[in-house]
């Protein structure tokens, strides 16, 4: 009995305000626009009974998802989040390895404190990491001062408010979680077989290539989802540093939402977007059990 | 492996100028006494002066505080909860769906989680305000709770609550004097991090808040979206000390608690 309650209680908890709010999202995704409160039609109506509700999912069709298709924004702002998505990945890969070859490096007593280092921004305000950049980047912000002051540039850059400011935005926000698994894969390596193949007559960079890249693959792949998966969906960071023209899909959605107050075709960009993540979230899944079973 | 080269000390170098610079510029700028951001116009704590006379700026720090709270507490209990029954019941119906239930809100993203609670809360008719967006800060929060805990339940050993039973202790009192002392770290930094997640959220909170609820992170969104502003420099300055002290003192406290540990085994082991 006491088992059940224990069951229930997270149980009905994530069922009522996960799942079910899920359902309705794609209720409502399938409804008409209506210039009503709410604004969406049709509705549910009890007092009808059986026939209310046959008449009601007889309204219900895929308007909104054709919609989608006519109008290029939204394909134009798939697309892009998929490739902002991707190249900060990247980005964040080259950035992120050497930081953590480094640590995996560093002699042991050092390792906890600049663990403790990567992790500290971690429990900053993502918010305000992200507003750090824009007097950074800004046209008369302190890059271009320090650029120009050098002599590099011989007119202010124009960096905040476009794509390159959302790849260093991006860049900056999600490198604790590349460094962290792919530290983890590279602390456990074993020295030894490094000394193996320089003795085998590799080269150090050889043994690197050979030794130390196909060993740290498993922390490589989880580091690239747990930034790739949250990016595609990122609101804050677009819409900060992006500018007028950088489409992604978050900023779409939540301005479809709040600006248009068109909730059918907001909840048809959420159908669609979390159908776009499947893939991504199911092999990140796995690669996770593949790296459990083989440590277990 | 421990020789550090000097293409290893470069990247260190870099890649942490390049973690904690913007935070040093932020922190440096908000003693500015100039608006401007390039220009230093000399020191002045004016703008900390002129946030704390912001009362707008109190109020969403003391609706984003409560908000905090209240989540990371109800979300401790559901998440430890979550992880006791996906770690220690193997067997009962619907526990695919209620794993996958737990793990979907780490991936899921906020706009529509977000997005989700609103047009619920719409249907189901309540008033949107501080419950709501505890409601919604919860049911993700609790799934990272779930995470953390998950962990030190896997890894401790289970035959020290199969001592207990035997002994004749009832399954709750199993729980409260062995498995929770165990996992209490765990369940610590489950709260610690569900209360950082609360008091972080921008999206979800702006679709589950109601007009008289503003968190924090919603007005700081609001007075950035057009530029900088010195006083969110200090406002963003006091959040980072607070966080810099509370996570140096958190390591500090657990090098110690190990280091105690490691002296106590040592003396049972001698005992």
């Amino acid at each position: 009995m006491r088992r059940l309650i224990l069951i229930a209680i997270p149980y009905v908890w994530l069922l009522a305000l996960f799942l079910i709010p899920f359902v309705i999202v794609v209720k409502i995704s399938l409804s008409d626009t209506a210039l009503a409160r709410p604004p969406y039609f049709p509705q549910w109506d009890w007092s009808l009974g059986w026939a209310g509700i046959k008449d009601f999912f007889a309204e219900l069709d895929f308007e909104n998802f054709w919609f989608l298709t006519t109008d290029d924004l939204y394909w134009k702002a798939y697309l892009s989040s998929l490739r902002i998505a991707l190249i900060s990945t990247l980005m964040t890969l080259l950035v992120g390895f050497p930081i953590a070859y480094g640590m995996a490096r560093a002699p042991e007593h050092w390792r906890p404190t600049l663990m403790m280092l990567v992790i500290l921004p971690f429990w900053t305000s993502f918010l305000i990491r992200v507003y750090s950049w824009m007097g950074i980047l800004s046209q008369n912000g302190l890059l271009n001062a320090l650029l120009l002051g050098i002599g590099v540039i011989d007119e202010p850059l124009i960096i905040l408010n476009t794509d390159t400011a959302v790849y260093i935005g991006i860049v900056y926000t999600y490198l604790p979680f590349m460094i962290l698994p792919i530290y983890a894969a590279l602390e456990k390596l074993d020295g030894s077989l490094l000394e193996a193949a320089e003795d085998l007559g590799c080269s150090r960079l050889s043994a690197f290539w050979l030794v130390t890249v196909p060993l740290s693959k498993q922390g490589v792949i989880a580091g690239c989802f747990l930034v790739f998966i949250p990016a595609i969906g990122e609101f804050v960071i677009p819409s900060l540093l992006g500018g007028s023209e950088t489409l992604m899909i978050g900023k779409v959605l939540y301005e479809e939402f709040f600006s248009n107050r068109d909730w059918p075709v907001a909840s048809a960009v959420a159908v669609i977007l979390l159908l776009i993540l499947i893939i991504p979230i199911v092999l990140f899944q796995r690669n996770q059990q593949k790296q459990a079973e083989a440590e277990g | 492996m421990n020789r550090l080269s000097p293409f290893n000390v470069v990247s260190l170098t870099l890649g942490f100028a390049f973690l904690y610079l913007p935070m040093i510029i932020l922190v440096i700028y908000s003693f500015n006494a100039s608006k401007l951001v390039t220009v230093w116009a000399g020191f002045s704590t004016q703008w900390y002066g002129e946030l704390l006379r912001n009362e707008a700026f109190l109020d969403a720090a003391l609706v984003t505080l409560k908000v905090a709270v209240l989540t990371s507490t109800l979300a401790t209990v559901l998440g430890t909860c979550t992880a006791y029954v996906l770690v220690r019941i193997h067997r009962f119906p619907g526990r695919t769906l209620f794993s996958g239930m737990a793990f979907a809100p780490l991936v899921m993203p906020d706009v529509i989680l977000g997005l989700s609670l609103l047009l619920l809360f719409i249907g189901v008719g309540v008033d949107r305000g501080v419950l709501t967006i505890v409601l919604a800060h919860t049911t993700f929060a609790m799934c990272y709770v779930s995470v953390v805990v998950s962990s030190r339940l896997v890894a401790f050993d289970q035959s020290l609550e199969e001592a207990a039973l035997d002994l004749g202790a009832t399954p709750w009192e199993t729980f409260r004097l062995v498995t929770l002392p165990i996992i209490a770290p765990a369940v610590i930094s489950g709260w610690l991090l569900a209360f950082t997640l609360s008091l972080d959220d921008l999206v979800i909170a702006s679709f589950t808040a109601g007009p008289s609820s503003t968190t924090l992170p919603m007005k700081i969104f609001s007075a950035v979206r057009l530029g900088v502003s010195p006083e969110i420099n200090a406002l963003s300055t006091i959040m980072i000390s607070i966080v810099t002290v509370g996570v140096i003192a958190a390591s500090l406290l657990s090098k110690r608690a190990a280091v105690q540990r490691v002296r106590e085994e040592k003396a049972a082991e001698r005992a």
